[in-house]
């Protein structure tokens, strides 16, 4: 056994034996022990076999970064052995080993080493070419990397948004002082240290009692400290990425008004044959195994100093009963030719070829300085010659500081000194930096301007240090991809003369190190190959990541919102199967959809539109929006009509389509395409805000504020008629809008529109009705024949009828001339969008033509995209855009796109089939295929007579687990729902009367007299909370208010329309930060903060409404993504224990 | 990833934003030659430098504005 006597400032815990296995075989560790360090204690020298030589090799760094301790670790590949803590019953093994540890065959490599020169694959396996999988087969076993299992459990890993003003990357004394002064200067400050404790060399070579003073200070100041993580990147404005490891990796993405970096500096390895024998370390390597594990690295060593911490590193061998036989002093010009040895060092050789016994070879020859996130910060880091190392170059931005031996030496006080003017100065920056972002956001606070001036920060001495790389002999530079010194001479000696060529070349500094430990060397032999000096040779670029991350802390949680009507459960519980069209699950039949078609076509069916978009549109500007937008004339428009309409964009191309109706003198509903909902909404805004500006239009999307249902077949009347009051069915035709009571539900709209060609009806109920009026639709149309429907039923309705669908049979090219809507397009408006470029084609003529297709062959139904081609030949003339099988007609129907010259009625053209077929098809008359004069859609039948219904329920959109439901009302973070809340939107200008009469700037919160709640939600935009049931009241008393006021004043239910939700407790903010990137601290975001953000990738609302003193938000997105977000927030408050409070709320499923 | 200085809603991450094109004036459509109006439709400056450009805040107060942001180091001098 190696393991010494106690060691003051030792980090294991000898009262806590932990047992573990090692290649199959037992072994016992302390608490606190890595399982290198447990393995080394018990005489375990090789650890692993090289990447291209399988050379055995052993500890070198004894830290994360040592290339010769990966292991795997279970089902964990690629563990770094000398930094993960040994846990009970841990299975590891080493990697790439065959059949053994101790004998890998593939060791026979090293003897045809020569021929593994760089570019050996390159070279080797170019040719033949048809060999490369057999080469692929055989290279893959050489391959150095583990091995996973596919039955690994999926875990979700969760990310965390952090907003520090400073953060510190670097835990070690300077790390620990710069963080300690911007502390106490007031900043909000997170510390990084990538070890399993703060204090970096400290630990391992200064007093204890020093180090448990400045961990000390660190607790008191209210530092945040993470250790076991590590800053693996910096991006623009200081967006950080931070791995926390430890039970499961965690990406952190921090946005840092200061950082600091206090990386250290990393101990660089002398090049000298034999390096790589187990045996040869560092003097940092044996110092850790020493004084933190109290492990003897070997009986008798050799040491090769250059600095003090090698001279100090011979005092540790001394004291921990090592022999030490020979000190090498390289100031002196002393120097080591060789290490010679099999499985282990055995002995050194001098330069004069004395050899003295040793196992051990201990080497102190400079350091690395691990530049990484000064480089990404825009630093250039430039080479001292004098001090043999990378400084920085002082051209980072000034959000990028640096402390510690990264910035230059000096005594431990002077580094502490320096670091602590340092983190004063970064809490300054950051200050002013915060106070001119507090300025600059609506819902805080700012408070008083930083006074003072910038800090005065000392110079740090840099010592002068012996340019020491290479012994007299050739040896490893980098020790996890095998690339030796005489590889990279090779490799200049062939061309490739530039650090960046040599190192892609021969992937030095390619491997699992990054450079850590190879780059300085590795440009230093190319300096010496090419006879230039190491300033002159460059560096190359420490891009991210600095260190390993799994690929499932990067991706987070990756669960993809999704949108539900309020009838989705009906929808799953009676067999529908699900089609996902965009972020919506929607029903895409029943089973039967040529049944569906027939159902509607003979009797009655009910389609769930829900998703199609729905835009109220307020104000006496809203004609000339309409005029502008649509293709088509809306000025004279009459009250309680609809009009089709098609946008299109400015190059002439078919945007959209869907109906408008007018409800009121001022008020009109819009209808989109279900896809092109948000992207029509934000076209209208991007009109009305940038062109339009001065026109008095209100727009609220009401999408999922109603439940649509279409209802549409010869009955469909009929059916109607039993569910309505409060309208004349008799005095309701063909493209004309009512509203009314469905089943007891008040302030339904009704179209009279269809596109199935059959009399129809498009319900749109305020949603939270929307499964009640559903169902009153299923019970009294049985005996009528009711069916519902699926969209694919609907898509092969409105292909009989030939209606086209935007994107379907128009694609990013067609113009409106090419769509068939050449009678609806109005060049004789002033302006519209679009119209030059309809204006010059309808002068050209259409290209293209959208025309009903018919093959010959009734039963071939060709595929959509299927092309069309001229007789004979290959020439493509058009394509199939959409083709089904008609129930009604019993033969193959298309819509197509063809060029005009073919587009005549009768025409026949050819339809080449995926197979190669080649079919005749003949052009109709009309799109249409059935019913083309639309007889049908003016027959709608006698409206039934009004019948009983159960009584309305409103249900929420959130399904809650009923058992989870009030678990515990005094838990200390608790999730409610809220969604039964009345809410109303209120639109006027921004800063004008009825701002001031709300009384509540953007941004902001407040409580009326009468309780309700006021939301600023955005500029010249107010939500109004009042309790359930008393949306109609506050609709009311708001329209009262928005008269008394005068102006252009608009104001909208949205009950129905949105989800909303409670979070409550004193960690409410923790949960938040893992799907929410907004700063919540209590400056940026006190009680009463209103702002609208991304949440769990939802737009969601989110006001801060405190509880008694109790930090508490509310949340709100729009309806159909309620049961996301709940999911999301759920998930997130999981590790704080979150609970369901409330009562539990009539949900779908009831 | 760079945030962006909402004028109403403070500094917001760019995610948070859509990108809505160089600013690009819209020719008179009673007058524009083709020439005019496919400049407008697909022309841009794409400079390295200094670019005046709409932006629209889905995920927040839902205004498009006008920022001028340096293409070369992401500095934003002035949004309106």
């Amino acid at each position: 056994m190696n393991r010494l006597p106690e060691r003051l400032g030792e980090v294991i815990d000898r009262g806590t034996t932990l047992s573990f296995s090692w290649n199959g075989q037992e072994f016992s560790a302390f608490a606190g022990d890595t399982v290198v360090s447990a393995l080394a204690a018990a005489g375990q020298r090789v650890f692993s076999r090289s990447f291209k030589y399988h050379r055995p090799r052993g500890l070198l760094t004894a830290s994360f970064h040592d290339p010769g301790c990966m292991v795997q670790i279970g089902d964990e590949p690629n563990v770094r052995g000398a930094h993960r803590l040994v846990t009970d019953s841990m299975v590891v093994t080493s990697q790439n080993t065959w059949p053994s540890l101790r004998f890998d065959v593939r060791g026979a490599n090293r003897l045809v080493g020569r021929f593994l020169a760089p570019g050996f694959y390159y070279k080797t396996f170019i040719r033949p070419q048809r060999l490369w999988p057999t080469y692929e087969r055989v290279l893959r076993q050489f391959v150095h990397a583990g091995e996973i299992s596919p039955d690994t459990r999926v875990e979700h890993r969760s990310t965390r948004f952090a907003h520090p003003d400073v953060l510190v990357a670097g835990g070690g004394p300077a790390g620990m002082a710069a963080a300690v002064a911007a502390a106490r200067a007031g900043a909000r400050v997170l510390l990084v240290e990538e070890e399993h404790q703060l204090g970096g060399h400290l630990r391992y070579v200064g007093s204890p009692a020093e180090l448990a003073e400045l961990r000390t200070e660190v607790t008191a100041s209210g530092v945040e400290v993470l250790t076991d993580s590590v800053v693996l990147g910096r991006y623009d404005q200081n967006w950080l990425a931070v791995l926390q490891r430890g039970s499961g990796e965690r990406l952190i993405k921090a946005r840092a008004r200061v950082l600091i970096v206090a990386c250290g500096l990393i101990e660089r390895p002398y090049v000298f044959a034999g390096n790589d024998l187990p045996g040869v370390m560092l003097s940092t390597a044996v110092r850790r195994l020493i004084n933190l594990y109290a492990v003897k690295p070997g009986e008798r060593a050799v040491v090769l100093t250059a600095n003090s911490d090698g001279d100090a590193a011979v005092r540790d061998l001394l004291d921990a009963g090592v022999e030490v036989a020979e000190v090498v002093d390289a100031r002196s010009g002393g120097d080591i030719l060789r290490a010679h040895g099999r499985r282990g060092l055995r002995t050194v050789e001098l330069p004069g070829g004395r050899r003295i016994e040793a196992d051990l070879l201990v080497t102190a020859t400079g350091w690395t300085a691990p530049t990484a996130l000064l480089n990404q910060a825009g630093d250039v880091p430039v080479y001292s010659a004098a001090a043999a190392r990378f400084l920085p170059g002082g051209k980072a931005s000034e959000d990028v500081l640096a402390v510690g031996g990264l910035a230059g030496d000096g005594t431990l006080d002077e580094l502490r000194a320096h670091a602590g003017a340092v983190g004063a100065e970064a809490a300054r920056r950051a200050a002013t930096h915060r106070y001119r972002q507090l300025t600059r956001t609506p819902t805080a606070v700012a408070g008083r301007a930083p006074v003072g001036g910038p800090i005065e920060i000392p110079d740090l001495p840099v010592h002068e240090h012996p340019a020491l790389f290479r012994a007299k002999s050739h040896g490893m530079v980098d020790f996890s991809e095998d690339v030796s010194s005489s590889d990279i001479h090779l490799a200049v000696r062939e061309g490739y003369d530039s650090a960046e060529l040599a190192k892609r070349y021969t992937t030095a500094t390619m491997g699992p190190l990054q450079g850590k430990l190879e780059m300085v060397n590795a440009i230093a032999m190319v300096a010496e190959a090419t006879g230039r000096s190491v300033a002159e040779t460059g560096t190359t670029t420490w891009r991210p990541m600095y260190a390993p991350v799994t690929l499932g802390a990067l991706a987070g949680r990756t669960v993809q919102p999704v949108r539900r009507s309020p009838m989705h459960a009906w929808h799953q519980a009676n067999g529908a199967v699900p089609l996902v069209a965009g972020q919506w699950i929607r029903p895409d039949h029943y089973g039967d959809p040529a049944a569906e078609v027939r159902a509607v076509r003979t009797a009655v069916g009910i389609i769930d539109v829900t998703p199609i978009g729905k835009l109220d549109l307020r104000g006496p500007d809203v004609p000339k929006l309409l005029n502008l937008l649509y293709v088509n004339k809306w000025s004279k428009l009459a009250v309680g009509r609809v009009r089709y309409g098609v946008m299109c964009a400015e190059d002439g191309v078919v945007l959209d389509d869907g109906v408008t109706g007018r409800l009121g003198p001022d008020h009109y509903l819009m209808s989109t395409t279900s896809s092109g909902a948000a992207a029509v909404w934000e076209w209208i805004e991007n009109w009305l805000q940038t062109e339009r500006p001065e026109w008095n239009v209100h727009v609220t999307p009401v999408t999922t504020s109603y439940a649509s249902v279409n209802v549409a077949g010869p009955r469909s009347a009929e059916l109607i008629g039993r569910l309505a009051e409060g309208v004349d069915l008799t005095d309701f035709e063909y493209m004309n809008v009512r509203t009314a009571r469905l089943a007891g539900v008040d302030g339904c709209v009704l179209w009279r529109i269809g596109f199935t060609g059959e009399p129809s009806y498009e319900l749109h109920v305020p949603a939270g009705y929307g499964l009640h009026v559903w169902e009153t639709l299923l019970a009294h149309g049985e005996d009528l024949g009711v069916r519902p429907f699926g969209v694919e039923a609907q898509r092969i309705l409105r292909l009989e009828k030939g209606h086209l669908i935007v994107g379907q049979d128009t694609d990013g090219l067609t113009r409106a001339f090419s769509a068939g809507l050449d009678r609806l397009v109005k060049l004789d408006k002033d302006d519209f969008v679009g119209k030059p470029e309809l204006l010059w084609q309808h002068d050209q003529g259409a290209q293209t033509r959208l025309v009903g297709l018919q093959p010959v062959n009734g039963q071939i139904v060709p595929p959509e995209a299927s092309q069309l081609v001229a007789a004979d030949t290959t020439r493509i003339v058009g394509r199939v855009t959409s083709s089904r099988m008609s129930p009604t007609l019993g033969r193959s129907i298309c819509l197509a796109q063809v060029e005009a010259a073919l587009a005549g009625p009768d025409t026949e053209v050819t339809v080449l089939l995926p197979d190669g077929r080649r079919i005749p098809a003949r052009v109709t008359e009309h799109l249409a295929h059935v019913d083309p004069h639309g007889a049908r859609l003016h027959t709608a039948g006698t409206p039934g007579t009004f019948r009983q219904h159960p009584p309305p329920v409103a249900r929420s959109p959130i399904r809650t687990a009923a058992h989870a439901v009030g678990g515990s009302p005094n838990a200390a973070l608790t999730l409610a729902d809220h969604s039964a809340l009345a809410k109303v939107v209120v639109r006027a200008p921004h800063a004008k009367a009825m701002a001031a009469s709300l009384g509540v700037p953007f941004g902001r919160a407040a409580r009326a007299a009468d309780g309700t709640l006021v939301i600023g939600a955005g500029p010249g935009e107010w939500l109004v909370l009042g309790p359930a049931d008393s949306g109609d009241g506050l609709l009311k008393q708001l329209r009262r208010q928005a008269e008394e006021v005068g102006g252009f004043v608009s104001v909208v239910d949205l009950t129905h329309g949105r989800a909303m939700l409670r979070l409550t407790g004193d960690r409410a903010a923790d949960v938040l930060a893992s799907v929410c990137a907004i700063d919540l601290d209590s400056d940026f975001t006190p009680n009463g903060a209103a702002l609208r953000t991304s949440v769990a990738t939802l737009v969601t609302d989110l006001v801060r409404d405190d509880q008694q003193g109790v930090p508490s938000y509310l949340l709100h997105c729009e309806r159909s993504s309620g049961q996301s977000l709940w999911d999301a927030v759920l998930d997130a408050g999981a590790e704080h224990g979150i609970e369901i409070s409330g009562e539990p709320t009539p949900s779908p499923e009831e | 990833m760079i945030q962006l200085p909402c004028p109403w809603c403070g500094p917001r991450n760019v995610t948070e934003f859509r990108y809505a094109g160089e600013r690009t004036p819209r020719p008179d459509p009673g007058t524009a030659t083709p020439r005019q109006w496919r400049a407008y439709l697909y022309l841009r400056r794409n400079p390295c430098g200094v670019v005046e450009e709409n932006w629209y805040h889905t995920a927040g107060c839902r205004r498009f504005f006008t920022l001028h942001r340096d293409t070369a180091s992401n500095a934003v001098k002035e949004t309106r």
